[in-house]
C-alpha cells in the first residue's frame, strides 16, 4: 500500500518540478516566459524530442537504448528534401517514403538486437554512424532547400495562427503512445519484457517479434519528428539531428522511465518533455550560452537517472 | 556460560513484504561441534544463515559472535569475526587456477606483480593442510564439483574461519564425493573449527553432527543432541503434524485409455532415448539426482529447448514446438523450478501476470479488452485462492505459496491440458504445500496430466500415480504405485554412479591381479 503510494508520489513529482521551474523562469525573465506566445514557442520547440520520445520509451522499457535516433531524424531530413527537390517527387509520398525509410532502419535495429544478438548500446551506435554517413553520402555535404510551401503544414502552419500544427501532431502521438501502453496487449508485453526477459518468453510472449516492433516504432517516430524538423528549418542539413538522441533520453529517463527497464509511464514523458522544453527556452530567454545549456542538460541526465537507480537500491535491500 | 559459545543468534526476527520469513529463532553453536539445521524448505533455514553473513539484514535480534554484539552482520564483518558461509552455488572463477582462486582478490603479490610461486606454495600448503589432492595449477573448470566446493573449503580456513556453515553442502555431490567431503569437515572439527551444517538427507546428519536444530515455517522449534534423537522424532518435529495429512487424498482418475503425451526416443537437450507416456488424469513423477535431465527433459517439451531427434505426440498428433508460445497454444504449460528468474512478472499485477498468456486472445485490433482481463483475474484469484488485497498487487508482494499459484492461475487462464511442475513447492511453507497439493488433485481431476518433477522423496512418493526416474539424462526405471520406496528410487537415481563404482572396483581388482 505505501509502495503505491510512493509511485504515486514519484510519479507526481515530476509535474511539481515543472511548475517549479515555471515559476522560477517567470520571475527571472520579468514575466517574458509565462506568455502565450512563449508558451506557443516552447511546444513548438520541444514538438520534435516530443514525437521521438515515445518511441524511445518504448525503447528503454524493455530496457534497451537507441542512439541512432538523431541519426534517423538527419536521414529523414535529406532523404525527404532529396526526393522533393532533387527529384520532384510529390511532398506526401516522399513523407511516407522518407517515414518507412525511417521504419526500416529502427527493424534493422530490431534484427541486430533481437535476431543477432548484438547488445542495443552497440547495434544502434553502429546505425547511428552508418545512417549519419549516408545522409551525407545522399546530400553530398550540402544543405538542400526550396520546399514547395505546403511542407510548411508540418512544422510551421499554426492553426488560426496559433496553435502550431507541430504540437497537434506531437499531441497525437503521445495519445497513441499512451494508448499502446496502457491499453493494447503490446504495453503489457513491454512491461513484462522489461521487467524479466526470460519469465516474459516462458510466459508466451514472442520476445524477438516484440523487439522488432519497438525497434520500428522507435525508427517510426524519429521518422516523423524528422518531417517535423525538416518542414521547421526549410531545410536539410546533415548535421540536422546530430545529439538528438540525447536529449530525447533525457527526456524520458527524466519522466521517470527506469534504464533498467519494466517501470514508467507516458504521462510522466510528457512532463519529461515538457521541462526539458522549459528549461532550454527559459535558458535562452535568460541568454545562457550554448555551452551552459549542455552543462545544465547533462547534469540533468545524470541526476534523473542517479534518482532512479538510488530508489532501485533502496528497494533491493 | 557464554563463553563456550563462539556464535549465538538471539530472537533473530525477519520481515519481507506480505511474509515473516524468520520469528524469534534463536541459535547457539559450540566451539569445534557440528550443529546440524534442519528442516522442510522454506523453514527459514537459508534466511538465517545469511543473516551471518550479512546477506540478510534481520528485523530485530542479536547477532553475539565470541561475545562481542552485533545488529546486523556486513560481509566485511562477518569475515573479520571468522564467519565463513559456503553456499551451494561457488565463487569460482573457472579460467583461474586452484591456487588462484584460493587467493582471489588477496594474491600475494610485490608491487604490481603477482607470486605465482609463493601463491601454489601456499595452496598446496592449505590443500594438504584438509588432506585434500588438488594441483593448484589445475584450471577450476577442469575439477569436479566436489573440488571445487573444497577449494571453497579451504579458501574459508585459509581466510582463518572458525565459523564454517555450510548450505546443503551435500546435494550437488556424488556419494564419494559427500565421502570426501565428510572427512574434511571432520578433519575441521579436530582443528577446532564450528560447523553449522544445513542438509535435507537426514543420514547425513545421523553420521556427521553432534546437536541438531530444528526449524519449522521460520519459527525455532528445538535442539537435540544426535544420540538421544531418531529420524521419526526429527520428522515429526519438521512436519509438526502427522505424515499421513501431509498429502491430501486423491480419488484415482488416470484414464488408461487415453494417453494425452507420449515421447518415443526422444533426444535433445542432452537427454537421451527417452521413451514415456502419460494419461489423462495422471500425476506421473519425475524422479532422480539433481543435473539428471529432468527439467532438461521439460525444457523440451515446453518448447524451450530444440528436438534433435525422436518423437513427441500430443493428443495423438505429432509436436514439435519450437517456442514457448507454440507450446502453450498446444496445451502445454511449465511451472518452472525458479519461480522468480522464469515463472513470474515480479514487479507486474497479478492481474497481468495471470492474462499474461491470453492476451492476443482477449483483445481486438491489439486493443485488450479490459473486462475479460479483469473477470479472468477474478475468477482465478477466486478458484486457487489466491490471498490478496487485490488484483492489481505486485507479485514481488506475495508469499511463495500464493506466487505458485499465480503461475499455475495463469496457466489455467491459457487452459492448458499438460501441466510440468518442476520443483512445485520448493521454498513454500508446510502449509502453502497442502494448498498446492490440492491443487494438483483438482488438475487431475478435471481430466487435466500433471508431469511433476521433485527432488523430495516424501513429495513424490505421496503425490505421483507412477514415477520414471532418470540418471545422467537417461531413464532409469519406472515404478507403479505398489513399487513406489525411496530405497528404490535411490537406487535408480544414482543407476549410472553405481555402474561406474563397479567399473571403477573391476579395474582396481584388474590392477591387483596384475
Amino acid at each position: 500500500m505505501t509502495a503505491e503510494r510512493k509511485n504515486a508520489l514519484r510519479s507526481n513529482a515530476i509535474w511539481l518540478v515543472f511548475i517549479g521551474l515555471i515559476i522560477i523562469f517567470t520571475i527571472m525573465s520579468n514575466g517574458m516566459f509565462i506568455k502565450p506566445s512563449n508558451l506557443i514557442v516552447i511546444l513548438r520547440q520541444v514538438a520534435v524530442y516530443g514525437i521521438a520520445s515515445i518511441g524511445m520509451t518504448f525503447v528503454i522499457l524493455i530496457a534497451g537504448i537507441d542512439l541512432s535516433t538523431g541519426s534517423i531524424i538527419t536521414l529523414v531530413n535529406v532523404f525527404c528534401a532529396w526526393l522533393m527537390v532533387n527529384h520532384g517527387v510529390n511532398m506526401w509520398v516522399a513523407v511516407i517514403l522518407s517515414i518507412a525509410l525511417a521504419t526500416g532502419v529502427g527493424l534493422l535495429n530490431g534484427f541486430m538486437v533481437a535476431t543477432i544478438g548484438i547488445p542495443a548500446l552497440i547495434a544502434t551506435f553502429a546505425s547511428q554512424t552508418i545512417f549519419e554517413g549516408a545522409s551525407y553520402l545522399l546530400a553530398g555535404g550540402m544543405p538542400i532547400s526550396g520546399f514547395t510551401k505546403s511542407f510548411d503544414i508540418f512544422g510551421k502552419t499554426a492553426i488560426g495562427g496559433v496553435f502550431p500544427v507541430c504540437a497537434v501532431i506531437m499531441i497525437v502521438c503521445f495519445i497513441v503512445g499512451w494508448y499502446i501502453l496502457e491499453r493494447s496487449y503490446w504495453g503489457r508485453y513491454f512491461y513484462a519484457i522489461g521487467g524479466n526477459e526470460e519469465a516474459a518468453e516462458l510466459s508466451g510472449i514472442r520476445v524477438a517479434r516484440t523487439e522488432y516492433l519497438i525497434y520500428g516504432l522507435s525508427g517510426f517516430f524519429a521518422g516523423l519528428a524528422g518531417i517535423v524538423m525538416l518542414s521547421r528549418t526549410g531545410s536539410a542539413q546533415c548535421t540536422a539531428g546530430k545529439g538528438y538522441e540525447f536529449d530525447v533520453i533525457t527526456c524520458v529517463v527524466l519522466g521517470g522511465v527506469s534504464v533498467t527497464g519494466g517501470y514508467g509511464k507516458m504521462t510522466g514523458v510528457i512532463a519529461g518533455v515538457l521541462i526539458i522544453g522549459c528549461l532550454t527556452n527559459g535558458m535562452i530567454l535568460m541568454n545562457v550560452s550554448e555551452y551552459w545549456q549542455m552543462v545544465v542538460k547533462g547534469i540533468v541526465l545524470a541526476v534523473a537517472v542517479g534518482i532512479d537507480c538510488m530508489s532501485r537500491k533502496k528497494q533491493a535491500t | 556460560m557464554s563463553e563456550e559459545y563462539v556464535l549465538e543468534l538471539e530472537h533473530i526476527r525477519k520481515e519481507y513484504p506480505g511474509v515473516v520469513a524468520l520469528s524469534d529463532v534463536t541459535l547457539q553453536l559450540k566451539k569445534g561441534e557440528i550443529l546440524a539445521l534442519i528442516g522442510e524448505n522454506g523453514a527459514g533455514k537459508s534466511t538465517l544463515i545469511k543473516t551471518c553473513s550479512g546477506a540478510v539484514i534481520p528485523t530485530s535480534g542479536k547477532i553475539k559472535v565470541n561475545g562481542k554484539v552485533f545488529d546486523r552482520m556486513t560481509p566485511q564483518l562477518a569475515a573479520e569475526n571468522g564467519i565463513a558461509i559456503i553456499y551451494q552455488e561457488f565463487n569460482n572463477v573457472g579460467e583461474l587456477s586452484a591456487a588462484e582462486n584460493l587467493f582471489l582478490g588477496r594474491a600475494i603479490r610485490h608491487g604490481w606483480t603477482i607470486d605465482r610461486k609463493a601463491m601454489n606454495e601456499e595452496a598446496a600448503k592449505a590443500f594438504a593442510q584438509l588432506k585434500i589432492k588438488i594441483d593448484p595449477n589445475e584450471l577450476v573448470k577442469n575439477l569436479t564439483v566436489g573440488y571445487q566446493q573444497m577449494i571453497e573449503i579451504a579458501k574459508a580456513i585459509q581466510q582463518n574461519a572458525k565459523i564454517l556453515i555450510m548450505d546443503e553442502p551435500s546435494a550437488p555431490l556424488t556419494s564419494k564425493e559427500v565421502e570426501n567431503m565428510f572427512a574434511v569437515v571432520r578433519l575441521l572439527k579436530e582443528q577446532g573449527v564450528s560447523i553449522i551444517y544445513i542438509s535435507h538427507r537426514l543420514e547425513e546428519i545421523f553420521e556427521l553432527s553432534d546437536r541438531i536444530e530444528v526449524l519449522r515455517d521460520g519459527e525455532y522449534i528445538k535442539t537435540l543432541i544426535t544420540k538421544e534423537t531418531n529420524e521419526a522424532e526429527l520428522i515429526h518435529l519438521m512436519v509438526g503434524r502427522e505424515m499421513k495429512k501431509k498429502f491430501p487424498e486423491r480419488k484415482p482418475c488416470v484414464d488408461h485409455s487415453k494417453v494425452v503425451l507420449e515421447c518415443q526416443h526422444l533426444y535433445g537437450n542432452g537427454d537421451k532415448d527417452i521413451n514415456l507416456k502419460i494419461y489423462a488424469g495422471e500425476v506421473l513423477g519425475l524422479g532422480g539426482l539433481v543435473g539428471a535431465g529432468r527439467t532438461e527433459l521439460a525444457e523440451v517439451l515446453f518448447g524451450a529447448k530444440p528436438i534433435e531427434s525422436g518423437k513427441i505426440i500430443f493428443n495423438g498428433k505429432e509436436i514439435a514446438p519450437k517456442s514457448p508460445r507454440e507450446a502453450i497454444n498446444l496445451g502445454i504449460a511449465l511451472v518452472p523450478e525458479d519461480r522468480k528468474r522464469h515463472g513470474l512478472l515480479l514487479g507486474v499485477s497479478i492481474k497481468n501476470n495471470i492474462n499474461m498468456p491470453i492476451y492476443e486472445r482477449i483483445s481486438k485490433a491489439s486493443f485488450i479488452n479490459r473486462k475479460v482481463e479483469k473477470e479472468t483475474a477474478q475468477k482465478y484469484i477466486d478458484e486457487i485462492r489466491i490471498k490478496t488485497p487485490s488484483m492489481n498487487q505486485l507479485v514481488k508482494n506475495l508469499s511463495g505459496g500464493n506466487q505458485q499459484k499465480v503461475i499455475l492461475g495463469k496457466w489455467l487462464a491459457a487452459d492448458c491440458q499438460l501441466i510440468i511442475f518442476d520443483e512445485p513447492t520448493r521454498g513454500i511453507d508446510v502449509g502453502a504445500k497442502f494448498e498446492i497439493y490440492k491443487l494438483i488433485n483438482d488438475l487431475v481431476a478435471e481430466g487435466r496430466s500433471v508431469l511433476m518433477i521433485s527432488s523430495e522423496m516424501e513429495e513424490l512418493i505421496g503425490m505421483s500415480d507412477r514415477i520414471i526416474v532418470l540418471a545422467e539424462n537417461e531413464i532409469t526405471g519406472e515404478l507403479q504405485k505398489d513399487e513406489f520406496s525411496q530405497d528404490t528410487i535411490m537406487a535408480y537415481a544414482s543407476a549410472l554412479d553405481k555402474k561406474e563404482m563397479d567399473k571403477e572396483k573391476e579395474e582396481e581388482k584388474e590392477e591387483v591381479s596384475k
